[in-house]
């Protein structure tokens, strides 16, 4: 392939070689090179959500990021939230609250909440539906996982 | 404890938060190719000539196909209408025409740019208007000869033609004292399962194949491969990775004969996944339906006749439209007793992207139609529109047109829950925002949960765990979290001791599908039926070991058998099961198998033609009250707050019971506001969710309150019917209900979209 080179990212806390093309995305180098396949493929232009990443702490889509660009960032993917087989707080929001139906646009709903829970430890369900509007669901409607949001930011602030 | 009736977290839920959930994508095999497609850009024309030299010598290729080179036959739900590569000629812009597998996905793309097809243009039939007229062309020349499943009137673009007739229509207009007749508009709608539609297709060294795809029956994808194919169904295993979504698009064939087709070419594992706009564009869609309705009732408000005259677009093939059009005609009395009922449709070939199985199946597109009338024959007598329906709602001991009967009175008990959850009597008092306007608006339906056949088997390990298997595929609603808390609950053991075993047509019992909401009804029944029989062998060894008598004993919780009265006198599932499994008697296998079998026709009361379902049955009720708020200056609606009730018998999980109906209503607003399908003579105009909307969390109501009614159905499992469509049947016309009683106008056409509504408002200032 032309302009093909090896770069080492930083993924999930460690430093990992994969090879890219000045074309190549963050998602295409997820999947199909580090087998990390939480991150789904559901429009591959920017609209659906899906595919978010958290790179440092920004929440980008992960099919419109090309991978070459991002050496020296932390990224951290869905994979990267259960650490030790531990879930985080909101991991369990979601699966005790009703917010998981199909699952395939759960990874990147967690990531954008993840973000904006670090920004905002306890955000209003407004502020949770303006941080979401990026990830789309047709399972759930989203009131369930506004709800799970609201209720996992409630449960970290009490910890 | 109770297993059953419990908000139990999903049983997936864990592996989907860590994203360990693999879904058809995120499947890979060694030395696996990459599937990628050619579509038509005609919308009709002869294939003249294929010159595939260029993509084959692209270095990466391994196969190209063109549909001279797929043998088999032709497929499809009702009418074998179909191949799996356009053959001859292309019936739609977006069919696929030839298809290549590469060693990566982008040589795979690049290769069917390079295929030289040569095309001979055809004169396109793009609406049932176009394929109704004398002379027009034909979309299947070889129409009336292509097999059905039932008989039906067709030939010409005609499809398919059904008939319903009850009571005496023509009679019946003169006892009525008011009388609607409207025509009606609805649609295409895209189901956006955010997983595209994509396959995995590998051979085994003795040619089997097994076949991994994002699908609502394992046993449906095993079924049109080999029709596809021309290959005995013991050639082929399907099994399912995670399904990312499904509403119908993933219940009949889609990408995976084309891409077990490659695999048998190759002899190596493809997979095939499609873009967005190739799900957009090749997959299927929601009918568009076009409807003169006609609705009569006398001063009183009694319902006295209704006559439903349907004209539906096919697309270029049959797929799931016979049952789509039979089902919404049948269901086109809605839930109310009027004794005079006529439903005719025709349902005409046309040269554009086939329309098929959309959640509702044909309901929301004739529930628009009928609850708008209803709302304009209350207002029209001066009769609340609550008290309109539940003057005429169906009870337990009626039956539904053709005579199937009801067996609960959940639909008056739903109407009692909205109306009350509502607060409807203070719609008159509802204060507005300066320059908008705000009602509640209502609507009701009925949905079915009661088709075709199933099974399960119940096995007991050693140590007196539990395997289910029930062949019935999780698209997100929930059964596998929910069979297993029926499976759970009937052995009165904890949920954390039944294993389920993944749908696979080589292990698992027939599913028909997870489509028609049937899944917890009729899978239901038949884990409860393989649970008795799993129960009546412990207990047989049980009484054996006890040395009593097999009435003596009673199931105790935790997976235990004891004498009823005694109880130190007992033995654990595990003990039997040992016994079972090394001494006597052999492992413990419970199976159960069912189809339901109540005829929908009585002949003698109801006059039918063009049927496509001889039996189906187990009615669940519905009402929604929607808060509508309109924009005087953009003519925006919103829904501000909305109710559902939705009688389902018994929740076997509450949760998920809110889940479906949330997102079904949502997927309704959708349907009632904003998607829309375009097309710009042949061609689709917003294959991308760029430019084909749906909800975001800044376009649903904050508050979605789910109305759980318990009617319990005599035969489901612990009282159980389905869920999965009924929530988006009635949204669009309580929305329009709501917007008629903000603004006294009354859209009949959808979606409601903001320049609809206010061109209509612009148009009719003083409207009543």
């Amino acid at each position: 392939m032309n302009g093909e080179q090896i770069v080492t990212l930083a993924v999930n806390g460690r430093q990992r070689s994969v090879r890219t093309t000045p074309m190549t995305t963050l998602l295409t180098v997820l999947r199909d090179q580090l087998f990390l396949t939480g991150a789904k493929r559901g429009c591959n232009q920017g609209v659906c959500g899906a595919c978010t990443i958290l790179v440092d702490d920004q929440p980008v889509r992960g099919c419109l990021s090309l991978a070459i660009n991002l050496v020296g960032r932390a990224i951290t993917t869905v994979e990267g939230l259960t650490q030790q087989g531990e879930f985080k707080p909101i991991q369990q929001a979601f699966q005790e609250g009703g917010a998981v139906q199909c699952g395939f646009c759960t990874s990147g709903v967690l990531i954008s909440t993840w973000a904006l829970l670090r920004q905002n430890p306890r955000p209003s369900a407004d502020q949770v539906r303006l941080a979401l509007s990026g990830n789309l669901c047709r399972c759930s409607g989203y009131i369930k996982i506004i709800e799970a949001v609201c209720r996992a930011g409630e449960r970290s602030r009490h910890e | 404890m109770n297993e059953v009736g419990r908000n139990l977290s999903r049983l997936d839920g864990g592996e989907k938060v860590s994203g360990r959930a693999a879904y058809v994508a995120d499947l890979y095999r060694p030395g696996m190719l990459h599937g990628a497609i050619l579509k038509s850009p005609h919308a009709h024309a002869r294939i003249v000539s294929y010159d595939t030299s260029a993509a084959l010598q692209l270095p990466g290729v391994a196969c190209v196909l063109t549909g001279e080179d797929v043998s088999g036959g032709k497929f499809g739900p009702f009418i074998k209408d179909e191949h799996v590569l356009a053959k001859g000629k292309v019936r739609f812009a977006g069919e696929a025409v030839c298809i290549v597998a590469a060693e990566d996905e982008e040589t795979a793309r690049r290769a069917t740019q390079l295929i030289d097809v040569t095309y001979d243009e055809l004169p396109a039939v793009l609406s049932p208007k176009e394929a109704m007229a004398e002379g027009a062309p034909l979309v299947h020349e070889d129409n009336a000869a292509n097999f059905r499943v039932f008989e039906t009137k067709c030939g010409g673009n005609l499809a398919w033609e059904c008939y319903f007739s009850e009571g005496d229509v023509d009679s019946a207009w003169a006892t009525c004292d008011v009388i609607v007749e409207n025509e009606f508009e609805t649609q295409a709608q895209a189901h956006v399962a955010i997983e595209p539609c994509g396959a995995l297709v590998e051979v085994d060294a003795h040619g089997r194949l097994s076949i991994w795809s994002a699908n609502q029956s394992v046993f449906r994808v095993q079924a049109n491969v080999c029709d596809a194919l021309g290959l005995p169904m013991s050639r082929i295993r399907c099994v399912t990775p995670r399904v990312g979504g499904g509403f119908g698009n993933k219940m009949e064939m889609h990408v995976q004969g084309m891409t077990a087709a490659l695999a048998l070419a190759t002899g190596r594992a493809v997979k095939m996944v499609l873009t967005r706009e190739e799900d957009f564009e090749l997959v299927r869609l929601r009918h568009p339906y076009k409807m003169r309705v006609r609705t009569g009732a006398r001063g009183d408000g009694m319902l006295i006749a209704r006559e439903v005259e349907a004209i539906i677009d096919c697309g270029a093939y049959g797929d799931d439209s016979p049952g789509v059009m039979g089902f919404s005609l049948w269901m086109a009395r809605g839930p109310y007793r009027i004794a005079n009922f006529r439903s005719l449709g025709r349902l005409y070939y046309t040269n554009k992207l086939r329309f098929g199985a959309f959640r509702g199946f044909g309901n929301p597109q004739v529930t628009f139609a009928t609850e708008t009338q209803l709302d304009e024959i209350a207002a029209r007598l001066g009769i609340d529109p609550f008290d309109l329906r539940e003057r005429n709602a169906v009870r337990a001991g009626d039956t539904w047109v053709g005579g199937a009967p009801i067996h609960s009175d959940g639909f008056v008990k739903c109407l009692n829950s909205a109306r009350r959850a509502s607060h409807w009597e203070r719609r008159h008092q509802l204060v507005a925002a300066p320059s908008r306007r705000r009602a509640l608006g209502m609507a009701c339906t009925a949905h079915i949960c009661g088709l075709l056949a199933t099974g399960a088997i119940v096995r007991l390990l050693e140590d007196g765990t539990v395997v289910l298997n029930t062949g019935a595929v999780d698209i997100g609603q929930g059964s596998d979290t929910v069979l297993p808390q029926i499976c759970a609950d009937a052995l009165r053991i904890p949920v954390e001791r039944v294993a389920l075993a993944s749908p696979d047509t080589d292990g698992s019992p027939f599913n028909w599908g997870t489509t028609a909401s049937r899944v917890t009804y009729m899978a239901g029944r038949a884990v409860l039926g393989a649970a008795d029989a799993v129960i009546n062998k412990i207990k047989e060894h049980a009484a054996e070991m006890l040395e009593c008598g097999v009435s003596d004993l009673e199931l105790r919780e935790g997976g235990r058998v004891g004498i009823v009265g005694v109880p130190q006198k007992e033995v654990s599932f595990q003990d039997v099961s040992l016994r079972a499994h090394w001494a006597v008697g052999g492992p413990i296998i419970g199976a159960d198998s069912l189809i339901y079998n109540k005829p929908t026709i009585d002949p003698k009361r109801t006059v039918v033609s063009g049927l496509p379902f001889p039996q189906i049955g187990v009615f669940s009720f519905n009402a929604v009250v929607c808060d509508v708020e309109i924009d005087e200056a953009t003519g925006k609606a919103t829904v501000l707050e909305a109710w559902s009730a939705c009688d389902i018998g018994k929740a076997i999980n509450p949760m998920s019971v809110e889940g479906q109906i949330q997102g079904g209503f949502v997927q309704g607003l959708g349907f009632a506001l904003f998607e829309e399908m375009v097309w710009d003579g042949p061609r689709i105009v917003n294959p991308s969710l760029m430019d084909y909307k749906i909800a975001t969390t800044l376009d649903v109501p904050d508050r979605i309150h789910p109305l759980l009614i318990e009617d319990p159905e005599p035969d489901g499992p612990f009282g159980a019917k389905g869920i999965g469509e009924i929530p988006i049947c009635s949204v669009a016309p309580a929305i329009a209900n709501g917007i008629a009683a903000a603004t006294s106008v009354r859209l009949r056409k959808l979606p409601l979209t903001p320049e609809r509504i206010l061109t209509a408002i612009l148009e009719h200032p003083t409207a009543e």
